[in-house]
């Protein structure tokens, strides 16, 4: 099948496929690969420690949840050469990229659209050319490399070659929403009958300018990161990549492929409020929960569990927790809810696509992802926090993932049994 | 079943050449480079070439808006295109208009004062820099001048990622998610960015703007183009050369009798040559937008499609080819054609 993003396209099947995920993978701060991050995320792990990878001692903020790279990369098609060129942020990509290949049975092909979310891409790379430029204007070596490197497409493209793949690759920067809608616009081009497998997700590196940008809007927490308590006071960045292989259930049964849970809903909506803050009642928000339930034929009362943007800053949280509350209704009092953020930090673009990792991990695993560093729970919020690790009948899930600018965007998984 | 047909509404242009489309047209009808502006480089006497877009004849009604305030330049010229595109249609509320916005560079002015005020002392880099850095603030900002926009996004890449914008805003409204979909590609200018671009491409000549072309589904808002075809993307991988994917977008692409070829040519033998080689063929007339304004990257893009759908529009020709051989991620080719010619088919 050819991996048609073009124009026209083919007629949009009725009723449109379901799509599912036949491999996972992800890198935090919490380790590589799908055990350490279960580990980490059913015990309420955090990982956060004072950033080594750049000079954090004239900002008001000093941690932020870095991710280890391993000494060893996995086997990939990459040359040597290709090899000894991984920036960290590609570095983080493959890891994830590889584990989620790996685990998908899938083989090179040209017929696979890889569909990323990213916020700065290779950022690192683009901050060593500006101070090699500004620093030793006369000095140019390196530089044409940075300037390819750094450009988010190059990280896409490694990827081609690293799995000998050939298909398109489409980069979403929609803020920190990226993530969620590079696996919203994969699972949309499934069920629109374009084709039958994309291998999506998302990924951030943590980058002195992001660190101090949110260091200037004073959104980083210079205690730790608290999502949904009362005395919050901001948020941590952290830095990963989450991978998902997603397909056709056709086209998984057919291969006789192992399916890690369901795809069932995805929305995505603008809020125009402002470039930085949420509409205060979460009015886009609401809307994206209600689309994605609507769309799924569900209604909160089918939710088992929320995993919510939380950055644990003020306006976020009091946005989320009123979005949260209107859109469950009744139901908000017995909902439970969690931002893993509080373990890992915000991934900013890679963050949609971890969490919706976490969330497959939570359905296979019957476990909720716990925030352990609450202390007092925010009392605007109508929905119970979690805040130890608990096993529970968890079936269906929605991950919400809202950015600056005001894209907002809610996913829905299943539970495969 | 039947394949929704998808039109073009308008289209709109920032350029070197002016603050609309119908400037771009005038220059590229002239066919002579515009001049080239030199830019100071810090701490090193070459400077470097460029075509920036000059100021506006009268200051742009839409900058008044409250958002649009602190934003930078790229903001002004993706609004002036997206505007311009959406001119001709009275204004409907009840119209929802999606918006794709590709972009290559981004906000690099903001980001270029931001780090550069980060990296002197983090404690006064100024809060209000900063979101202005992020690649989806133009799209936030475009959205707020628009009454009614379900969707959004923003697409980052080389600029063949605008003819990925064209294809995803005919899916939305082939899906009936939105009545309209405008699809803008901008990018701003600044000596950094020129540098960046001097170190790939000696040759290139950097260049701002944006261009922006409206889609619908509906053939009575039409302009009187029908975008006909968007070609599989063809990436560049250690198995497919530039060369080799702009070969093969050229030949999904047959030839049709009077068609015009708005091709990606600048002034880069090295860059040219893989396009130059996948059209060595054409026969038929051409015009190259970035010979005469400068290396725009997705604003080039944008251009090379504004001035296909006008050259149909305008019925000069009958359809348009524009070709996207991108710098470094994927090759893909885009056909308008005539409303009418389709019709009678």
């Amino acid at each position: 099948m050819n991996a048609r993003m073009n124009f026209p396209a083919k007629p949009t099947p009725v009723p449109p496929p379901r799509v599912v995920v036949t491999g996972a993978g992800i890198v935090t701060a919490l380790g590589a690969g799908w055990k350490s991050n279960a580990d980490g995320f059913r015990a309420g792990k955090t990982a956060f420690r004072r950033v080594t990878l750049f000079d954090v001692s004239r900002h008001r903020a000093k941690m932020a949840a870095e991710a280890d790279l391993p000494e060893q990369m996995p086997a990939t098609l990459l040359s040597a050469r290709q090899s000894a060129r991984l920036d960290r942020a590609s570095a983080l990509l493959l890891l994830a990229a590889a584990e989620s290949w790996r685990q998908s049975g899938w083989n090179p092909s040209d017929d696979i659209p890889l569909v990323l979310g990213t916020t700065s891409g290779g950022m690192p790379l683009g901050e060593d050319y500006f101070r090699q430029a500004v620093r030793t204007p006369r000095l140019h070596r390196r530089q044409a490399t940075r300037a390819f490197h750094y450009q988010a497409h190059a990280q896409g493209r490694m990827v081609l070659d690293a799995l000998g793949l050939g298909g398109p690759v489409t980069i979403i920067s929609n803020a920190c929403a990226s993530g969620a809608c590079a696996i919203g616009q994969a699972w949309e081009l499934l069920r629109g009958g374009a084709v039958e497998r994309v291998f999506t997700g998302g990924y951030d590196v943590l980058s002195e300018m992001v660190f101090s940008g949110f260091d200037a809007l004073q959104a980083l927490s210079p205690t730790c990161c608290r999502p949904f308590d009362k005395n919050r006071d901001g948020l941590a960045v952290g830095e990963g990549a989450a991978m998902l292989a997603l397909e056709t259930l056709e086209s998984a049964r057919r291969r006789g492929a192992e399916i890690l849970g369901e795809i069932i809903g995805y929305a995505t909506t603008i809020d125009r409020h402002h470039l930085t803050q949420p509409h205060p009642e979460g009015n886009a928000a609401v809307a994206a929960m209600s689309q994605a339930c609507a769309g799924a034929g569900l209604t909160p009362a089918d939710i088992d569990y929320v995993n919510a943007h939380g950055t644990g800053t003020l306006l976020n949280d009091d946005a989320e927790t009123s979005a949260i509350n209107r859109w469950a209704g009744e139901r908000a009092a017995t909902l439970p809810v969690s931002s893993t953020k509080a373990g890992v930090g915000h991934l900013l673009g890679g963050a949609g696509a971890v969490e919706a990792v976490v969330c497959l991990m939570a359905l296979r695993g019957q476990w909720l992802p716990p925030e352990l560093v609450l202390e007092t729970p925010d009392p605007a919020c109508h929905f119970p926090l979690v805040t130890q690790p608990r096993d529970a009948r968890v079936n269906t899930v929605l991950s919400n993932s809202f950015g600056f600018g005001g894209i907002n965007a809610s996913l829905i998984l299943r539970r495969w049994s | 079943m039947v394949m929704s047909r998808i039109f073009v509404s308008g289209y709109g242009a920032v350029s070197p050449a002016g603050w609309s489309a119908v400037d771009l047209q005038r220059i590229l009808a002239a066919g002579k480079s515009l001049p080239i502006h030199l830019l100071e480089r810090p701490g090193w006497e070459k400077r470097l070439r460029s075509r920036p877009v000059p100021a506006p004849a009268a200051r742009p009604a839409f900058l008044a808006h409250p958002r649009l305030r602190r934003s930078s330049p790229i903001t002004h010229y993706a609004a002036g295109a997206m505007l311009e595109s959406l001119a001709r249609l009275k204004p409907d509320s009840s119209r929802r208009v999606g918006l794709v916005v590709c972009l290559q560079s981004g906000c690099v002015q903001y980001t270029h004062r931001f780090f550069a005020e980060a990296l002197a002392d983090p404690a006064t880099a100024s809060p209000l820099l900063f979101p202005e850095t992020v690649f989806a603030a133009p799209a936030s900002h475009l959205a707020a001048l628009l009454e009614n926009t379900p969707l959004v996004s923003t697409l980052i890449g080389d600029p063949a990622t605008f003819a990925q914008g064209l294809a995803l805003g005919a899916g939305w409204l082939r899906q009936n998610r939105v009545d309209l979909a405008v699809v803008v590609g901008a990018e701003e200018i600044n000596w950094l960015r020129a540098d960046a671009l001097w170190h790939l491409d000696h040759a290139a000549i950097i260049s701002a703007g944006a261009g922006a072309v409206a889609l619908c589904r509906d053939a009575a808002l039409s302009a009187g183009v029908e975008l006909s075809t968007v070609t599989k993307p063809r990436s560049y991988s250690a198995r497919l050369t530039r060369r080799q994917a702009a070969r093969a977008m050229r030949e999904e692409l047959r030839p049709l009798n009077g068609e015009l070829l708005c091709d990606g040519l600048g002034d880069s033998p090295r860059a040219d040559a893989p396009e130059i080689a996948a059209w060595q063929d054409w026969i038929g007339p051409r015009v190259s937008p970035k010979t005469i304004l400068g290396e725009g990257l997705m604003a080039a893009a944008a251009w090379q499609c504004v001035a296909a759908c006008a050259s149909v529009a305008e019925k000069r020709f009958s359809s348009a080819i524009a070709s996207l051989v991108g710098c470094n991620q994927q090759a893909i080719g885009v056909r308008f054609r005539t409303q009418d010619k389709v019709l009678q088919r």
